[in-house]
């Protein structure tokens, strides 16, 4: 084990320059998010996801933010275990009817003020699922969202664009 | 005669359904199926219905003996096969649930898959209109003084799939693990019904999406097998390609995250490098991190280029210099093996009795892949072992895993060195043999076991029926087994080492 970490210390780091925040993403949030509460959160965010009906494919992508390469956690985002400790849902799948009341609830148990980030495109309107007797649909035909990150399943940095312009609008609003 | 053979004699076999017969048989038949089920003399592959009858996948072992096995329920009902072989109860009631066909005798009356929210009751068996509001589910009792009850789920600390596990536990100790999936019903079975071949094939890409590239060839090898065509040579070598590249992700990955559900968080750190690598180069020469619907019926859809082979010779390079590191790791620290030895043992018995497949089975003693039996191409022309284990315990499950990596890095290296040249896909269309009503089977290896896929052509290059059986099916239930007599604190670790699909299973 000693030999691992002293390689570490001695490698470079992996860790990549953050990617240039998304457009969309800042559009989007400009109408919706609340400047004075993100403002008082600052450059810090909980976030917890919640599958509510994907094919695991979102997932896997969440995940790799957590690795060397992207390391969520250098822009003071990190994933926490429980809505209550959570500033952010980050939601993926179509709704199954199925999982609509534990979504309802894991959203009602997030205290404010809080974000809903909508991942992948079967959270935007069902995606290919939509439309069967057992999907309710995309995640704002359940609960309010606040921004949409399309791709099937969006990229680590498709992910990373898309999370950092909650922040970009927050110092933006913080220097007016 | 062996079972199988002798089984297929009594039944009135189909006329279009390869590459294995599938035959007609009476409930008399049937019975005598179940029997020699749960006797041992067969495997169950799978058990689902198109409507109107209902289909048993047998096969001797290795499965290099299958057969097809249908019972038509006029009267809308079938012996049930749980009765006497219980690793088809939860097949049985999802039957029950969709189709409502009743399985007469069925151990478990409580529904399945159907949670009371859709609105409707058998959406895919005369639909009824029913209240959304929920069906109360009544997990079953273990009772006694010292005994209490924790409820979690369906949504999970983790970034993971929703279930719900309530478990039973005696201080510490559980007692009984009891599960309730069906949280990410999407209702596929019902999607395909009449779906274009295309939006099919997208669709089998998103059963379980870190399975996307062994359902997506499952799925396609269905549908080539039903038309009776053949996909060019190079598409089947690519096919072969991207399939051991998922495995070696998946493996990768989830070897790191069993580490870290035991606290040890640098080997996740590394396991997780050398998976992004995978994906990065899996997105070069492919065009997408998970290749998805790079298999298509036909072929493939993306070509493997030079800058792509020399990419991969290099990943090959950096995993072998790097993963010995880890093992070695993983092999010499005693605080991590306190934690996955001897932990959730499962017996040969029950792997064997459930048809256990993947790593799952491979650790309980089961030497079972369905790249070797009933085998396809071009594993049939390459060198490679399958790695087992008897002890059934996580760290079992961990080294059939690490194994399989080895296994997975000498057939990529195989595949580069003999990839043939020439096209990479076949035009869809009405090929020769096929036609509406032609049916396909399947068996396709995955990184976590063998998936099933069953077609049946419609017309106008349509899919009329289709099924897609997860390995899942027959490991969920080992794990309630597996975790019985653990700390609940060693949960976690047990999952993640069987780590079944919820999505795969809830369809």
């Amino acid at each position: 084990m000693r030999k691992l970490l002293f390689q570490s210390l001695l490698q470079s780091a992996l860790t990549e320059p953050p990617p240039s925040v998304d457009d969309a993403a800042l559009a989007e949030l400009a109408s919706s998010v609340n400047r004075a509460a993100m403002r008082r959160l600052g450059r810090s965010l909980s976030i917890r996801q919640v599958d509510a009906g994907s094919c695991n494919g979102c997932e896997l992508e969440i995940h790799a933010l957590n690795n060397a390469f992207y390391d969520l956690e250098r822009f003071g985002l990190r994933f926490v275990a429980s809505p209550r400790h959570a500033d952010v849902l980050l939601v993926t799948g179509p709704v199954t009817k199925n999982m609509r009341e534990a979504l309802e609830r894991t959203y009602n148990a997030t205290p404010g003020p809080k974000w809903v980030v909508a991942v992948g495109d079967c959270a935007v309107d069902g995606g290919l699922f939509a439309g069967s007797y057992a999907v309710a649909g995309g995640v704002s035909q359940v609960i309010p969202v606040d921004l949409h990150i399309r791709g099937c399943p969006p990229t680590p940095v498709q992910l990373l664009k898309g999370l950092l312009a909650l922040f970009d609008r927050s110092e933006k609003m913080a220097g007016t | 005669m062996a079972f199988v053979a002798a089984l297929k004699e009594k039944g009135r076999p189909v006329a279009v359904h390869r590459p294995w017969p599938r035959v007609v048989v009476d409930e008399e038949v049937w019975r005598q199926a179940i029997l020699g089920i749960a006797a041992g003399e067969a495997t169950l592959l799978g058990l689902w219905s198109d409507g109107e009858t209902v289909h048993q996948g047998v096969a001797r072992e290795p499965a290099n003996d299958v057969l097809v096995v249908s019972l038509p329920c006029p009267q809308r009902r079938f012996p049930s096969v749980a009765r006497t072989h219980l690793p088809a109860l939860r097949l049985e009631r999802t039957i029950r649930d969709l189709y409502a066909l009743e399985p007469e005798g069925c151990p478990d009356e409580r529904r399945w898959l159907d949670h009371g929210r859709w609105g409707l009751r058998h959406p895919l068996g005369g639909k009824e209109a029913a209240p959304a509001s929920g069906d109360a589910y009544v997990f079953h009792s273990a009772e006694g003084p010292p005994l209490h009850q924790i409820p979690v789920g369906p949504v999970h600390a983790g970034i993971i799939e929703p279930g719900h596990f309530r478990f039973t536990a005696n201080g510490e100790t559980v007692v009984r693990l009891e599960e309730r999936l069906g949280y990410v019903h999407k209702g596929v079975d019902h999607l395909m019904l009449n779906a274009p071949l295309e939006r099919a094939a997208r669709l089998a890409g998103r059963i379980s999406g870190d399975s996307t590239v062994a359902y997506a060839l499952a799925f396609a090898r269905a549908v080539e097998a039903a038309q009776g065509s053949e996909p060019p040579l190079r598409a089947v070598w690519l096919r072969a390609l991207m399939a051991e590249l998922e495995r070696l992700a998946n493996h990768l990955g989830d070897i790191g995250a069993i580490c870290n559900d035991a606290s040890f968080s640098l080997i996740h750190a590394h396991c997780g490098i050398l998976r992004e690598h995978v994906l990065r180069v899996s997105a070069g020469c492919f065009g997408h991190r998970l290749m998805m619907d790079r298999v298509v019926p036909g072929g493939v859809v993306a070509d493997l280029g030079k800058d792509g082979i020399a990419n991969l010779r290099t990943l090959l390079r950096t995993i072998r210099r790097r993963f010995p590191e880890l093992v070695e790791l993983y092999d010499n620290t005693a605080s991590l093996q306190n934690r996955t030895v001897t932990t959730g043992l499962l017996s040969a018995e029950l792997a064997r009795r459930y048809g256990a497949g993947g790593y799952i089975g491979r650790a309980s003693g089961r030497s079972v892949d369905a790249r070797k039996a009933p085998g396809y191409a071009p594993y049939t022309t390459l060198v490679f072992e399958v790695p087992t284990r008897t002890v059934g315990d996580v760290d079992a499950r961990v080294w059939v895993r690490i194994e399989e990596i080895g296994q997975s890095l000498g057939l990529i290296e195989q595949i580069l060195d003999r990839l043939p040249d020439g096209p990479i896909r076949i035009e869809p269309g009405p090929a020769s043999g096929g036609g509406a009503a032609a049916e396909g089977l399947a068996l396709v290896e995955g990184f976590r076991g063998d998936i099933l896929a069953w077609v049946r052509l419609g017309a106008g290059g349509t899919i009329a029926r289709c099924h897609l059986r997860d390995p899942s099916w027959f490991q969920w239930p080992l794990l309630e087994a597996a975790i019985e007599g653990n700390i609940v604190a060693d949960f976690p670790l047990c999952n993640k080492s069987f780590n079944c699909s919820y999505s795969g299973h809830d369809l």
